[in-house]
């Protein structure tokens, strides 16, 4: 699908960052004319993908979140949320509506079950020591 | 983030304004966490109306929340939480352990 515009940006694991994440993928995306609620549930599936990767991903280390926003043709939202971290061993059991490896910082489990229900297509790539990458794709209603 | 607790014969509000996720959350759970202990509030609600965006961590937050007040003898409330926040709390299946409300308006 063709690209109509694209944001890319690089963002080290700091917590303070999830707010930023949010922050400029909307600020990009207001172009794409959102409604209230899409708007809501995109940074809300940023939000996610971004705490996974520092909660998660770079538990143990430091590194760099990479996020890709495109607008596509057909109104189609793309967002692509990677990092370098300790990456996923099982992916099935890590998208289980509940699981968490990390219940006694109170995390829900519920990361990915809230990224597969806001958007129209969530996939996970991950390899053990190298990283994880999450793929969304949703559509937004056309509202002339 | 912004939390103000008001507190009268074991029954307490604690207004939240801001956005809730895994960077706030730690702050609302200390501050929260504090008041429960030293108060032992009866029942505590925690009022969402000017919490602009929340997401998963919030869920967790709740849950962590409402498991302490009720070893403290108390029960914990979740008020006026706007649309978008409560996509994210129907999703968690929570309004089975924590009553949801809305103030009239
Ligand atoms: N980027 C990531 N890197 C490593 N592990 C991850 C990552 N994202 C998710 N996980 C794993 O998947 C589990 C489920 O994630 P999620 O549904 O967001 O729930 P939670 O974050 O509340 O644990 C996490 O507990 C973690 O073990
Ligand atoms: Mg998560």
């Amino acid at each position: 699908m063709k690209i109509i515009n694209e944001v890319k940006f690089s963002i080290p694991s700091l917590s303070v960052n999830e707010s930023v994440a949010r922050a400029v993928v909307s600020s990009f995306l207001i172009q794409a004319d959102p409604t209230v609620e899409e708007l809501a549930d995109i940074r809300t599936v940023v939000s996610e993908a971004v705490t996974n990767a520092i909660v998660h991903g770079y538990r143990n280390s430091y590194g760099n979140i990479e996020v890709v926003v495109r607008i596509l043709e057909n109104n189609t939202i793309y967002i692509k949320i990677r990092d370098k971290g300790c990456g996923i061993a099982d992916i099935e059991k890590a998208m289980e509506p509940l699981f968490t490896t990390a219940p006694e910082e109170e995390r829900s489990g519920l990361g990915f079950s809230v990224m597969q229900s806001f958007t129209d297509k969530l996939s996970v790539k991950s390899i053990v020591g190298k990283g994880t990458t999450v793929i969304m794709r949703t559509k937004l209603k056309c509202h002339e | 983030m912004n939390i103000d607790i008001k507190s009268a014969d074991g029954i307490a509000v604690a207004s939240l304004c801001g956005e809730i996720d895994h960077h706030n959350a730690k702050e609302i759970r200390r501050e929260l966490d504090s008041f429960i202990l030293s108060n032992q509030p009866k029942e505590l609600s925690i009022d969402f109306k000017d919490i602009s965006f929340m997401d998963s961590s919030g869920i967790g937050l709740i849950i962590g929340r409402h498991k302490l007040i009720t070893e403290c003898g108390g029960k914990l409330i979740v008020k006026n939480p706007q649309l978008y926040i409560k996509r994210v709390l129907k999703l968690s299946g929570i309004e089975r352990l924590v009553k949801i409300t809305c103030d009239k308006l």
